[in-house]
């Protein structure tokens, strides 16, 4: 079940982390190990406030964790990673801003590499395109669809080029159709942007049809309890029962950790 | 701590959240319709009591419509009332500017810093009540006689809806914005600048549009002390001159004034909050 250590030396690593808030007598994690290879997709597959968006804020620098450490490309990680980018489950839109300067936003801070003002500009029209908004730029978050303001999101992290994209529940709140249309575009975009990603997610179908490999976190401190590598090429729409049986797999082991969680 | 919401912001929302076809929306016209219908009753209620109602040669036609109304139009192109307006509108650009500029720094550490809060909050009701035209003779003796005491005194009553306005927007900041700033590696003065700035510009603005209106009602009365410009000034100056007819002139001018300036207040908040 467990990968062996792979070839390449990971762009992402995290090695026993734990991570406790402060004024909690238990930890959220501990003894978290994690290797994100280049060009890879991981689910991190999880029950609601199991930590996983604590997990994915230490893995993005935006939280320190209280024990073990986050590396990336063989650096320490302090802080934020100007080639990291972060999605969340709201998209985060500026309501002030145009869709085209949301997307642009950000690019031009201080802690971002430094691109010409004609790069930047290219790069914007550039990733509105990837996510199919060119007709939309001009208009404002309120008038764009929960779809739209999503991949309004995704733009915006691509826009960077990240070498490393997280996403944190980021279709959680849309419908069923845009949803599994934003799981395309997401496959898409890691693709040609060859962006290694770490997508958290509470969907064990969402986790099989995007990723290279998915690990279940569970128990309390939570931990990885399970490993899958699914070498299945993609889009998966028609290999249903192919991931059948990793599905039940799946569903097995969190029922079995399920009773120790309520312990 | 209250704060008073303009009540054009909570019908901006409530038109963003029906989508109600245009159409089916109620003209705008017929709004304005009724305004100026109430406007027009208004001044026919002043012409009734003035003119029609009073003795054709007592003391209260003097302030009839029919002699204030071309009165005022013969002062605004007279050499004086312009200078006097302008002296005013001057007055009440640089208290509103001082207390934008006390105000939006002292809001934002208000509404950022619980502590900061509860430590200032009580003592913001006690200053505030006080009213600022009871500072004079203090303000008098610091700053002197002139310009200076009454920049003073309409920062003073100008700045406590800024200050607390502000400081509400800041609590009401999405937390997700500010998650995204930090994800993005954004220093403090880009968070500011970029993030914090623009998400309470509609507060701000909420609170200036109330603070125009302080500002407005207190110039009048602050103008009567030991300045020899302005519209309260002038408004004692008809009075000794026994000028009725231009004092009641001066009187329509500054309700005329403050409706303008009301008015281009909630301009600037519709314009600034229109995506919003
Ligand atoms: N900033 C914080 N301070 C203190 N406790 C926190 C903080 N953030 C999260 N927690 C706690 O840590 C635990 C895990 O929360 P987290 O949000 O990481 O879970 P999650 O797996 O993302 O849940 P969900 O699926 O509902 O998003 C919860 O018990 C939560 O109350
Ligand atoms: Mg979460």
């Amino acid at each position: 079940m467990t990968e062996p250590a792979s070839r390449l030396s990971p762009v992402l690593q995290a090695s026993q982390v734990a991570l406790r808030y402060p004024g909690q007598s238990r930890a959220v994690i501990a003894g978290f190990d994690f290797a994100l290879n280049a060009g890879e997709t991981v689910s991190l597959l999880g029950a609601s406030g199991v930590g996983k968006s604590s997990l994915l804020r230490v893995l993005a620098g935006l939280q320190a964790p209280t024990e073990g450490a986050v590396t990336m490309n063989g650096a320490p990680l302090d802080g934020v990673h100007p080639r990291v980018a972060v999605a969340f489950q709201d998209p985060s839109l500026l309501p002030w801003l145009t869709l085209e300067k949301n997307v642009a936003f950000g690019l031009d801070f201080k802690h971002q590499p430094k691109l010409a003002r004609a790069e930047s500009a290219a790069r914007v029209e550039m990733a509105i395109r990837e996510v199919g908004l060119t007709q939309a730029r001009r208009k404002f978050p309120t008038e764009l669809s929960g779809g739209m303001a999503q991949r309004t999101a995704l733009a915006r992290c691509f826009a960077r080029k990240p070498e490393i994209l997280l996403l944190d529940e980021p279709f959680g709140a849309l419908d069923e159709v845009t949803r599994a249309e934003m799981q395309h575009l997401l496959l898409k975009l890691v693709r040609d942007f060859r962006t290694a990603a770490v997508l958290i997610t509470h969907d064990i179908d969402e986790a099989l049809k995007v990723s290279d490999r998915v690990l279940l976190l569970g128990g309390a401190p939570a931990s990885v309890i399970g490993e899958w590598r699914i070498d299945l090429p993609k889009p998966r729409e028609d290999l249903i029962a192919e991931l059948g049986a990793i599905r039940v797999e799946i569903l097995s082991t969190l029922r079995a950790a399920a009773p120790r969680r309520a312990a | 701590m209250s704060i008073s919401w303009p009540t054009d912001a909570l019908t901006h929302a409530k038109r963003r959240s029906f989508q109600r076809p245009d159409w089916l929306a109620p003209p705008a016209w017929r709004n304005a319709a009724s305004g100026l219908g109430g406007l027009l009753a208004l001044l026919a209620l002043w012409w009734i009591g003035t003119d029609v109602l009073a003795s054709s040669d007592g003391f209260i036609r003097h302030f009839s419509p029919t002699a204030a109304i071309p009165k005022l139009i013969a002062l605004l192109s007279g050499p004086d009332l312009p200078v006097h307006i302008l002296v005013s509108l001057r007055r009440v650009l640089v208290g509103l500017g001082l207390a934008l500029a006390v105000g939006v720094p002292l809001g934002l550490a208000v509404g950022r810093f619980q502590r900061l809060n509860a430590a200032t909050s009580p003592a913001f009701q006690f200053l505030r009540m006080i009213s600022p035209l009871s500072w004079m003779p203090i303000a008098v003796m610091v700053f002197g006689v002139g310009d200076d005491p009454i920049y003073f005194m309409l920062a003073f009553a100008a700045v406590w809806p800024i200050v607390l306005n502000t400081a509400e927007g800041v609590r009401r900041l999405q937390p997700a914005w500010l998650s995204l700033a930090s994800s993005l590696a954004a220093t403090r003065w880009e968070t500011l600048r970029h993030v914090i700035l623009p998400g309470v510009l509609g507060h701000v603005l909420t609170g200036l549009r109330l603070a125009i209106g302080i500002v407005w009602i207190v110039l009048v009365p602050c103008e009567m002390l030991g300045v020899s410009a302005g519209l309260g000034y002038f408004i004692l100056d008809t009075r000794d001159r026994l000028a009725y007819s231009e004092l009641m002139a001066t009187v329509l001018m500054i309700g005329l004034l403050g409706f303008l300036l009301d008015a281009g207040a909630r301009a600037l908040y519709r314009m600034a909050t229109r995506n919003a």
